[in-house]
Order: structure tokens, then sequence, then C-alpha cells
């Protein structure tokens, strides 16, 4: 009976998801352009793929930049996230409902939709945070080209990347936070001078668990993330100085139709999930209530 | 006041100072979606809109292919979601209610596909659908979301089934009804709530979903809202902002209304389970 229902699923995802990925780790192996796309049909070069891929400096710029960006992103993501989850437990109720309001307006952002936004917010004509920033006197940021320079573009990306990923860490870590007993937060509160013993010996292994998930997803997320580099720093400025990872498989596979060279880049950056994930799914598999 | 009392008072500042700055990127874009155009182009930037314009959004609507991929992104989001969440129950069902051989290996394989990165996959699923001639048509896209709307929908159904009290279907099955039929009186309309939820989900994901709707579909009228939103500038040189954050908002709009009823759901199911974002 219950291989009865697990059939459909089993059949449907062996045709849509394991006979791609049989095709990826062919495809890596095989001479695939646009005129092997037409014919439906490569021709086998071994691993001369991969050769290529792991001589050519742009891979190992581009995985080096990934990390970098990977860490800085998760890192940001990470600490706003929390210290705003902390901060939701120490406000009035009703301060409390203004900022989850923000936070969950913020997350339902669909992706494509925060790029233009932001996209707007930086124009070079007259944006908006060129604005803001002149009236704070920050400086002189009348006319200032956002996308100047490869460090400012992929800020700009982590910007936009951070300020969509906060609220899921903001509101995750304060449902964790809401089950730790009130008196001890109070009780930390008052007596300031042992308010930091506190928080490490009651707050944070109570927080541990969640922010272990949270942290090994975010990292998964960020390692692979395409369409904000790619809508934000858009096509136009769009170069091997700047590539991440999942734009860099795009740019070489799909726009540049080479097809084979993109399959091993994409096999070289799934092995790196597949390490980076490991860890999260030995988590899931280790808390599932049914294993 | 106390010291108590003003600290509090402080972080409620820092906390009010904070929901302006990380709403306003949303703000700013309604804002200009109702402005007229020599204040979006102006210099000297207005908050508010005080004498607010409905042409932009006219603009958005009237481009070419708006209503055309609006009808593609309700396809694709309904035939993906009917046909997931069918599969997904059955063998959620199978996860939660029978103990049988290859079921850790199946959960793991549940819960390691959510780990895969869309980027990565996107090479092999063009290659092969063309190969099928699913390239440019909305069938090929559907199949491509399945890859992921499936395994999700199965982990988090169960997590909900498991959710459900023993005793129910033990109810059940004394008066002498079969398994099978035991689910679908008493644990049907119990697991209601959490379907609506997945659905929910599912709907916005998809909704959502850029890379492989950009990837699979390149003709203007056969794509999803947001391939025609980022498309929406094209190469003119004068920006038309205004239609722009029109065609945002209206974008936005149907995720932000189902993302607000489920949101606590959505909190307990990213935990527990996870989407590919």
């Amino acid at each position: 009976m219950p291989y009865l229902l697990i059939l459909p699923v089993i059949v449907v995802m062996a045709a849509i998801l394991g006979y791609p990925l049989y095709s990826l780790g062919r495809l890596s192996l095989q001479q695939y352009g646009l005129f092997e796309l037409v014919q439906h049909k490569g021709k086998y070069i071994g691993l001369d793929n991969f050769r290529s891929v792991l001589h050519d400096q742009v891979f190992w710029h581009t995985l080096e930049r990934t990390i970098v960006f990977t860490v800085a992103n998760v890192g940001l993501t990470m600490v706003i996230g929390v210290l705003l989850g902390l901060l939701l437990v120490r406000v009035s109720t009703w301060v409390r409902i203004a900022l989850t309001s923000a936070l969950v307006l913020v997350w339902s952002m669909p992706q494509v939709v925060a790029v233009q936004v932001w996209q707007w917010m930086t124009n070079y004509q007259n944006g908006v945070i060129s604005y803001v920033l002149t009236e704070l006197h920050f400086g002189d940021y009348y006319h200032h080209d956002w996308y100047g320079s490869t460090f400012s573009q992929l800020a700009l990306v982590t910007a936009l990347i951070v300020w969509g990923a906060v609220p899921f860490v903001a509101i995750t870590t304060y449902a964790a936070l809401s089950q730790v007993p009130r008196e001890l937060i109070e009780a930390a509160e008052i007596d300031g001078a042992r308010a930091w013993r506190v928080f490490f010996d009651v707050t944070v292994p109570i927080l541990k668990p969640v922010l272990l998930i949270l942290t090994s997803l975010s990292i998964l997320w960020d390692f692979a993330v395409f369409t904000q580099p790619f809508l934000l720093i858009g096509q136009p400025h769009l170069h091997p100085g700047n590539y991440l990872m999942g734009v860099y498989l795009y740019e070489t596979g799909y726009l540049g139709t080479d097809f084979g060279r993109g399959a091993a880049i994409s096999v070289l950056m799934l092995i790196v999930v597949a390490v980076l994930a490991s860890f999260w799914v030995r988590r899931m598999v280790k808390q599932d209530p049914a294993t | 006041m106390t010291v108590r009392g003003a600290r509090k008072q402080l972080w409620n500042a820092v906390a009010l100072l904070l929901t302006v700055i990380i709403a306003f990127p949303v703000f700013w874009m309604v804002s200009t979606a109702f402005k007229p155009d020599d204040q979006i182009f102006a210099l000297t930037p207005t908050w508010i809109p005080l004498h607010p314009t409905l042409a932009h959004f006219g603009a958005a609507i009237h481009k070419p292919y708006f209503w055309a991929d609006v009808k593609n992104s309700l396809i694709v989001v309904s035939v993906t979601v009917s046909i997931a969440m069918v599969l997904a129950f059955l063998a959620a069902v199978a996860l939660a209610k029978y103990r049988f051989s290859g079921r850790a290996i199946f959960i793991l394989l549940i819960i390691g596909i959510q780990a895969l990165p869309g980027a990565g996959l996107i090479i092999p699923l063009y290659v092969v659908l063309a190969r099928y001639h699913q390239v440019n048509v909305l069938s090929g896209v559907i199949i491509t979301y399945m890859t992921f709307v499936i395994p999700f929908s199965v982990y988090t159904l169960r997590g909900f089934i498991l959710g459900i009290p023993k005793d129910l279907e033990e109810a059940a099955m004394v008066d002498g009804s079969t398994r099978l039929g035991a689910f679908i009186k008493i644990l049907l309309p119990l697991v209601a709530p959490g379907l609506v939820a997945t659905s929910v989900f599912a709907f916005i994901t998809i909704w959502n979903e850029y890379i492989f709707a950009r990837t699979l579909l390149n003709d203007g009228a056969k794509q999803t809202l947001t391939v025609w939103l980022s498309y929406f500038l094209g190469t003119s040189r004068n920006t038309d902002w205004g239609a722009l954050m029109a065609a945002s908002t209206l974008t936005a709009i149907p995720v932000v209304i189902f993302f607000l009823l489920i949101q606590r759901r959505i909190a307990f199911g990213l935990t527990s389970g996870a989407v590919r974002g």
C-alpha cells in the first residue's frame, strides 16, 4: 500500500529530475553547442570540459569571489536578523506590530520586483538613496554612479539580498526567542551586569538549533544566487570580473551556448553545494520526527 | 521615568527608525507608482503624492503582453499546484502513516533535493526539454516547477499529517472503515488547512520564479509575469519609472495578499522544510 502511494512521486521525479541529472553528467563529458542542440546529439570528449574549466582563471576567481560574497551576505543577514529578533522582544507591543509588519511586507516582495525598485532608488539621474545620503551629509552623492565599480555593484547586490533575507531570520529568531521564559529575559534586563551571562547561558542555547538551520539555508541560497546579481547589475554590465557562480554558469552555458562546458561548471558547483548542504541535510534528518 | 522605562523607550525609538528604513523601498515603489511624471523626474523627491494619478497603472497594463503574461502565470501556477498537491499528498500520507523499507532513503532524497540550487539545473533541464520540444511552451515550465514544488510539498504536508492526533484516525478504523477510507473521511478535512497553506506557498514560489521561466520562454506572448517585468525597461534610454513601479506594484500585490494570509505557517514550513529561494 505505501509503495502504491509514493509510486507516482517516484516515477514523476525520476522522469523530470533524475533524467535531467543523468543528462547533466553526460553533457559535462560532451562537446555540446548550438549545432549539437539542434541535432540533439553531443560528441563525447571525456574530461576535456572539466580540464578546460579548471585551468580557467575565470573559474577560480569566480569561485573565490562567490565564497567571499557568500560569507559577507550570510554574515550580514544573520547578524542583522538576529539583532532585529532580539529587538522585537524588547519593544512595546504596538512597535513590535509595526516592525513585524514592515518585515513581512519586505519578505513578501518578489525578487524581480525588489530588483526594479532598487534600480529606481539607485538610478544615476535622481536616485532617492543618493538624495538622502547627500541631505544627511554623508558626502556628495549627487549624480553618483552606484554601478561604477565591481565592488559597488556587488555591494548593491549584497544590500538587496540582505534586505530581502533579514525578515525571515528576524521573525524566526523572534519566534524562537518567545520560547525563552519571560522571567529570565527580565532578570537579564534588570541585572545589567549579568545580562551578557544570561544571554549566553540561556538565550543562545535556545536559539542555537534555529540559528544553525538558518545559517546553512542562507549559505545554500546565497552561494547559488542568480536573479539579483543578474538583473541588478544588468546584462550590459556583467563581465568575468564581476561574475558570481550562478551568473558565470548561465553566461557560459546558456547565453554562450556552450552547454557541455556549462554542464561541467554545474557539476562542480553542485559538488560544492553538496558539501555545504550535507551539514544541513544531516541536521534535518536528525531532527526529523519519524526517522 | 524608571531606568527600565527609559530603556524601553529607547528600544522603541530604534525599532521605529528601523521600521521606516526597512519598509522604505516598498513605500517608495507604491508612492512612485501614483506620482505624476514631473514629480518622479524632479531632483528633489516628493515623498507622498498629494495629487495621485492612475496614469502609470494604465500605461503598465496596456503594455504589450501584460494580460497574456498574467494569464500564463495563472495557468502555470494552477496546473503545477493542482498536480503537485495530489501527488505530494499521496506520498505524504505514505510517509506519515506507514513504516516501510526504503522510507528513510525516500525522506533523505526529499530533503536533499530541496538543497539543489536552481541555477545548477538550468543547463540540463534546458537541453532535455529542448529535445522533447518543451522549450517556449508553458508545459516545459510546469514540468520544471514540479521538480521543486513536489519535494517541498511532500515534506510540508507530511508535517501537517503528523500533527493530527492518532486517536481520531483510530476511532474511524474501529468503525470498520478501511485504513484509506479513514483518511478520506476523517483526515482530509483536518489536513485541509495544511493543504491550503502548502498550495499558497507553492503559488508564491511559482509566481515569483524567474530563472527557469526566463530561460525556457523566449516569446513575449508566452512568458510569465516576472519575466515580463524584467524586460519592462527594454532598451529605451528614457526610463518610464512611473510605469515600471506601477507594474512592479501589480506584480507584487497577489503575493503580498497571499503572504499575509499564511505568513505564520510559512515560518513553520521553512524551518522544518525548505524551498529553493
